[in-house]
């Protein structure tokens, strides 16, 4: 949660109390949610999509790119394989109609035709010729097969329907794989003959082990019985069993994909017709998709790294408008609390003076009256009875004073409510207010002095409140100076961003105890001489309000001096009433 | 000697009333309850003291205390207001007023700066006599 609250926006846990009825309107969080969704839905879902079709376009195409070579592989090599073995029969063909019965049972022109085979064609290992009783009577080849029966094979029995034969791959008595291809010739008789040559495996294998197979596959012939006729790289020697069935007869090639030991190999097949042989092309299904999928596993890389980018942008530019709409609106809604705050104070403010002038001048009248009571009683100096009445005259001043401070709080309220800012001499206000105690400083013969520094600018500040403040401290001065002191006004700049004002009096000077308390409000020495103990507690409120601060040095008997500093610029002093929005 | 006081207000009430107590302390008082009869009585005699209410109907204290600072800048003029403020009071000042009470006003306050007004335009009319002497003794050269 700690790495969240260091990340979370501004705006997160913001909820406006203020804005009332149109709360909907700046509820940020769904804002931002709704930013972050909408466009991550319209900037991804395109790109999913594409990526989606793109990637099964891919694969399928690959896939029939994988079926059509493997199938194009298969035909070809069948029809080499077809022509390879037609060649040799149709030789056995051309030998059976060229030499007739008689000459092919001298085994000496047998011998000059093997010859010539091996020679022509190469392959032929021996070449017999059996009667149509299965009797071989002629035989030349390495081994002594003459007066040999075939009658009870099948090959034989195949043949007396058939025109030729090629048989499995099998050992024999040489073992050595080979076959055998037997043509039969019907003699005019209704008797036949048939003229049998075995083939070495050699050129077989060779031609198909020449066939270049990718995806580490494997191009073989088996049988129908899935033995093997010639090598396999994938599933042994010639004449072992293929672990996979055979597939079905089909007079065309035919591509199929098997699964066999947890792999799944792509499988082309083609019967070859006029043979036992099935052409088979297996290739590892994983090997030929490698490409494939290392270009799909950058694709997915390159779509994540896509993903996020596009999530990152879409967070940070969403989290930054909404910050900014947030700010924005936190503004405007301070804005709005300070104008109506600030028209409120503005209108009591009116009311209070109004109502204060309003009352003080009947009050006046009542103080004068109950004054003339008591002139009048007092002049007349009559005895006794006359005692209460000037006890109730009392009162009624009294109760005057009252009033009269309330009235004088409301006007002194009513005048604090705006803070006018203009640029203003301080010497010209140190002589203004002066000017108030002018006379009373001829006749105590109070020597006052005002020295203000050349250096010293012009100072953006309140007239009024720098009028009260100053005001209110020469009076302090005048009531602790005897006949005959003397009060320094000094100012002087103290540093870039203000200026300080001095007053220095020669009176009575604050006991030590006091002068921590001396900006308390309802402190006062002279209590019983009428003070309120407002004066300094007000003054020091005047100086924070204009952004200056005050302090005070005194020795008892020797002086006092009151230290004010004053910002030249309000700006960058004043801070607003209302840090935050507030409702109401 | 009696201080001689002129006493501006519009309140009647208040300004009968201010008049007798003044009296009662010696004073030889005359009243005005506009600023237009202050000015007119204003012509025919002289004052030690003016009092004058700042908030008047017609023509307010300021523009009362300037017309009289104009016709006799040695006149010692009081304000007397119901509504202080400071910025009001330094205007007062500049143009020449010599103090500036608050309604409701002690009224031995207020006589306390008559007599000090008095004391300040005594010393000023002693100066002018005797800067009158001077030169008439300078010119004539007896």
């Amino acid at each position: 949660m700690t790495l969240w609250s260091s990340f979370k926006p501004a705006f997160w846990d913001h909820e406006d109390v203020a804005s009332g009825p149109y709360k909907h309107l700046f509820n940020f969080r769904r804002m931002w949610k709704l930013a972050v969704f909408s466009t991550a839905a319209v900037a991804l879902a395109p790109l999913i999509f594409m990526t989606v079709v793109d990637y099964n376009v891919n694969q399928q195409a690959i896939e029939s790119d994988i079926y059509y070579q493997t199938a194009r592989l298969v035909s070809n090599t069948r029809r080499s394989i077809s022509f390879f073995l037609s060649e040799r029969r149709s030789a056995l063909n051309f030998i059976d109609k060229d030499n007739s019965y008689q000459a092919l049972g001298d085994p000496l022109r047998v011998t000059a035709l093997l010859e010539n085979l091996k020679k022509g064609f190469g392959g032929f290992t021996d070449l017999g010729v059996i009667d149509d009783t299965g009797l071989q009577h002629t035989y030349v080849g390495p081994y002594n097969l003459a007066g040999k029966n075939y009658s009870d094979q099948d090959w034989f029995k195949e043949l007396r329907s058939g025109e030729a034969h090629i048989s499995d791959v099998f050992l024999g008595l040489r073992q050595q794989p080979h076959l055998v291809v037997s043509v039969k010739h019907d003699l005019p008789t209704g008797c036949f003959y048939v003229l049998r040559a075995s083939i070495d495996t050699q050129q077989f294998n060779d031609l198909i082990s020449e066939v270049e197979v990718s995806g580490k596959g494997d191009i073989f012939l088996v049988n129908t019985e899935g033995v093997l006729q010639t090598a396999s790289r994938l599933f042994g020697s010639t004449l072992g069993r293929i672990p996979v069935t055979v597939p079905a007869f089909s007079d065309k090639t035919r591509v199929l994909e098997i699964k066999s030991a947890g792999e799944e190999f792509i499988t082309g097949y083609a019967y070859i017709s006029g043979t036992p042989f099935v052409l088979m092309a297996v290739k590892k299904k994983s090997e030929l998709l490698k490409p494939w999928n290392e270009t799909r596993k950058k694709l997915v890389v390159f779509l994540v790294l896509s993903i996020t980018t596009i999530l990152m942008v879409i967070l940070g530019v969403s989290t930054y408008l909404v910050n900014q709409i947030h700010a924005a609106d936190h503004k405007r809604v301070m804005t709005l609390h300070k104008v109506e705050y600030a028209n409120k104070m503005a209108s009591l403010g009116r009311l209070s003076a109004g109502v204060a002038h309003e009352i003080n001048n009947p009050l006046a009248i009542i103080n004068e009256k109950a004054g003339l009571i008591k002139d009048l009683i007092s002049l007349r100096n009559e005895t006794a009875a006359d005692d209460k009445l000037l006890g109730l005259a009392d009162s009624v001043l009294a109760s005057v004073e009252r009033c009269a401070n309330v009235t004088k709080r409301l006007l002194s309220f009513a005048r604090h409510m705006d803070v006018r800012l203009q640029p203003l001499d301080i010497e010209e206000i140190l002589r203004e207010v002066l000017g108030f105690l002018g006379r009373e400083a001829e006749y105590r013969s109070i020597e006052v002095h005002v020295a203000v520094n050349p250096d010293v600018p012009k100072i953006e500040s309140d007239r009024g409140r720098l009028q009260e403040i100053f005001l209110n401290l020469f009076n302090n001065a005048f009531a602790a100076l005897g006949d005959g002191g003397r009060l320094d006004v000094t100012a002087r700049r103290s540093d870039a961003q203000s200026i300080t004002v001095n007053v220095r009096d020669t009176g009575c000077g604050i006991a030590q105890a006091d002068l921590k308390r001396i900006f308390e409000p309802f402190f006062s020495t002279k209590t019983e001489r009428g003070g309120t103990g407002l004066g300094l507690s007000i003054t020091y409120g005047l100086v924070q309000e204009i952004g200056g601060d005050i302090s005070v040095e005194s020795q008892v008997g020797q002086g006092t001096e009151f230290t004010i500093r004053l910002p030249l610029t309000l700006e960058s002093v004043r801070k607003p009433k209302h840090e935050s929005p507030v409702g109401g | 000697m009696t201080e001689k006081v002129l006493i501006v207000d519009d309140e009647k009430g208040f300004l009968d009333v201010l008049a007798e107590r003044m009296q009662s302390r010696g004073m030889e008082v005359t009243t005005a309850t506009s600023a237009k009869e202050a000015l007119q009585k204003l012509e025919v005699e002289t004052f030690d003291a003016i009092v004058l209410d700042l908030m008047m109907p017609e023509m307010g204290g300021i523009e009362a205390l300037q017309r009289i600072k104009e016709k006799n800048p040695d006149s010692e003029v009081i304000l007397l207001t119901g509504q202080p403020s400071v910025s009001k009071g330094v205007e007062a000042m500049k143009l020449g007023a010599s103090d500036f009470l608050i309604k409701p006003a002690d009224i031995n306050e207020l006589t306390e700066k008559i007599k000090l007004a008095k004391a300040h335009r005594m010393i000023l009319v002693e100066k002018k006599t005797a800067k009158k002497m001077k030169d008439i003794l300078r010119t004539k050269g007896w």
